[in-house]
């Protein structure tokens, strides 16, 4: 953080552009919200800002026919139990990769590191395949294995990036008493990082809940569906359910959103410490 | 030793795949004419992606669309991390604000831009029309239906390379501006003289990660266009996904696949030279 001096505040952007600069990143967002609630007729042709009827017809319909609470449970346990083994294993290997001095680390770093910008379209292939071959298509398992291509060298990097934050010599007094490596990892290490575990953890989940093309893939039908592939997938008979899609958009986007709100200091400061995966 | 659960997992799961895709693409594997079987073809596939007006098609969309929204989304992120740099109150609810659009799937950006340029009746439809102007049938022009896609993708990420520029304009030091303005220097030539100079490492880092994200680009293709009208927005992602998963044409795919992955790991290896030491070595040293 640097200092400020008042001369440099005084020549500071007004409120009124702040809050019109807030309302442009953000109105997309409340004109589908909007819209998720406005009867189907009335939805196109109109532009009135401020809604005058809303409805829950959208709503009921996308949790009733449209059986959308399959894919929000789909999605909570793919991203859930692919978060849980990426934090689990990953704070083994990151704290490996901060602290333990062994030759090769930074060419493992950097490795880590550019797995996580491989293209997810370039492993479809072969994934399918093997998915196939192990009966996995179309299965929790089938999902949550190839998530960890993605999400472990995210929790890595993101991990190593914590651990290091954190002063050394509390883990260098219980070596010397005699402690493990592990021993100190789970006895002090971990209860210290704890804000950078839950930061981890955060932004996990948010990219394996918003993942689309393995989940497009590797699953054969709704009862398999994660919320994404859901809601690209809606088809009316006759034209495009945009009441429904929209409802089913802001379904997907509350979980997201909430994580924002609570923790977007630390969500901010685990993206631009370190892993910077847009 | 300690990393070896992990490390083990990334090889197996992440590279593994690599290879069986270069494997897998020198051979006729065609999931819809099991009869076929598995044939070595050796590099027959890539010969075809070449000589493939579709592939290069492909291709042209993509680096098309990477330069257009990565140049609008630093122009554009760099503007609004000034702004917010130079905010004295609620950069808490601008930073939730900018935030959200990140965090938001990609999939649902897609749609809700999508119903924003409905025809007819969309509200860009609407509000176009109430000006006097006549817009396209958006989704069925070849070079309109880009619009929408690459306002949608812009809308998502340039707020995050705001805050990613936003954490390297913090970093500079606010008594270069003072001096400079004691010695007469312009808003603008602060901005040329210190800002930029000063800002060139976060602005390269942003610029070849999205610049490797944007050559990847599908969810919001999928959802919008499913790369037409015909194969007008098809990007390189969504004929490999099409040549996999419609057409089941599992050797020529990988082909496709192979061609991706090397594209991007170069760019990625360029990126991480780029960040180089900073942020490989520990900051003690």
């Amino acid at each position: 953080m640097s200092w400020r001096s008042r001369q440099d505040r005084l020549k500071a952007a007004p409120t009124w552009a702040i809050a019109m600069m807030v309302a442009a990143i953000l109105f997309p967002l409340y004109w589908a919200a909007v819209a998720s609630f406005t009867p189907e007729s009335q939805l196109f042709g109109q532009v009135d800002v401020v809604p005058t009827r809303l409805v829950l017809d959208h709503y009921r319909a996308v949790f009733g026919e449209r059986g959308l609470g399959t894919a929000v449970r789909n999605s909570l346990v793919v991203a859930g139990a692919t978060t849980f083994v990426c934090v689990i294993i990953g704070a083994l290997c990151a704290y490996a990769l901060a602290r333990v001095p062994f030759r090769g680390r930074t060419l493992v770093l950097t490795s880590v590191l550019a797995i996580s910008m491989f293209p997810q379209i370039s492993i479809v292939s072969p994934l399918y395949l093997l998915l196939r071959e192990l009966r996995l298509i179309d299965t929790y398992a089938g999902l949550v294995l190839p998530y960890l291509t993605f999400a472990m060298p995210l929790t890595i990097w993101l991990l190593v990036g914590f651990f290091r934050q954190l002063p050394r010599e509390l883990e260098e007094a219980a070596l010397i008493d005699g402690a493990g490596r592990f021993r100190a990892l789970w006895t002090i290490v971990l209860p210290l990082s704890w804000p950078g575990l839950a930061t981890t953890a955060i932004l996990t989940f948010l990219y394996c809940w918003n993942e689309f093309l393995f989940a497009l893939c590797f699953t054969l039908g709704p009862e398999r569906y994660t919320v994404p592939v859901a809601i690209a997938l809606f088809r009316g008979q006759y034209q495009v359910p945009w009441g429904q899609i929209l409802a089913g958009s802001l379904v997907a986007t509350l979980p997201v959103a909430a994580l924002v709100f609570v923790a977007q200091r630390r969500i901010v400061a685990g993206l631009t410490s370190g892993a910077i995966k847009g | 030793m300690m990393a070896l659960p992990a490390l083990s997992v990334i090889a197996l799961i992440a590279l593994g795949p690599v290879l069986w895709a270069v494997w897998e693409s020198l051979y006729l594997h065609d999931l819809r004419m099991p009869w076929l079987g598995r044939r070595f073809i050796g590099l027959q596939n890539y010969v075809e992606a070449f000589s493939d007006p579709r592939f290069w098609g492909a291709i042209g969309h993509t680096v098309a669309f990477a330069a257009v929204s990565v140049t609008s989304e630093l122009v554009l992120g760099l503007a609004l991390a000034a702004a917010v740099d130079s905010m004295m109150r609620g950069r808490g609810v601008v930073r939730t604000a900018m935030l959200l659009p990140w965090a938001v799937p990609t999939v649902v950006v897609g749609l809700v831009w999508r119903f924003l340029f409905e025809t007819p009746g969309g509200l860009m439809n609407t509000m176009l029309v109430r000006s006097g102007a006549t817009p396209p049938i958006w989704f069925a022009d070849p070079l309109a239906a880009w619009v929408p896609v690459v306002l949608a993708d812009v809308w998502k990420t340039t707020p995050f390379v705001a805050l990613l520029l936003l954490a390297g304009l913090q970093n500079i030091d606010r008594t270069l501006y003072e001096a400079a303005r004691i010695d007469g220097a312009s808003a603008w030539r602060q901005f040329t003289a210190i800002t930029l100079p000063l800002l060139k490492p976060a602005l390269l880092v942003a610029l070849v990660f999205r610049t490797v994200d944007a050559f990847r680009v599908f969810d919001v293709i999928f959802v919008m266009t499913s790369g037409g009208p015909g194969t007008a927005t098809e990007t390189i992602a969504m004929y490999t996904f099409s040549a996999l998963l419609e057409n089941l044409r599992f050797g020529y795919g990988s082909a496709l696949s192979v061609i991706i992955f090397t594209v991007t790991f170069v760019l990625a290896l360029f990126a991480i030279r780029l960040m180089g030491r900073r942020a490989l070595v520990e900051p003690s040293s």
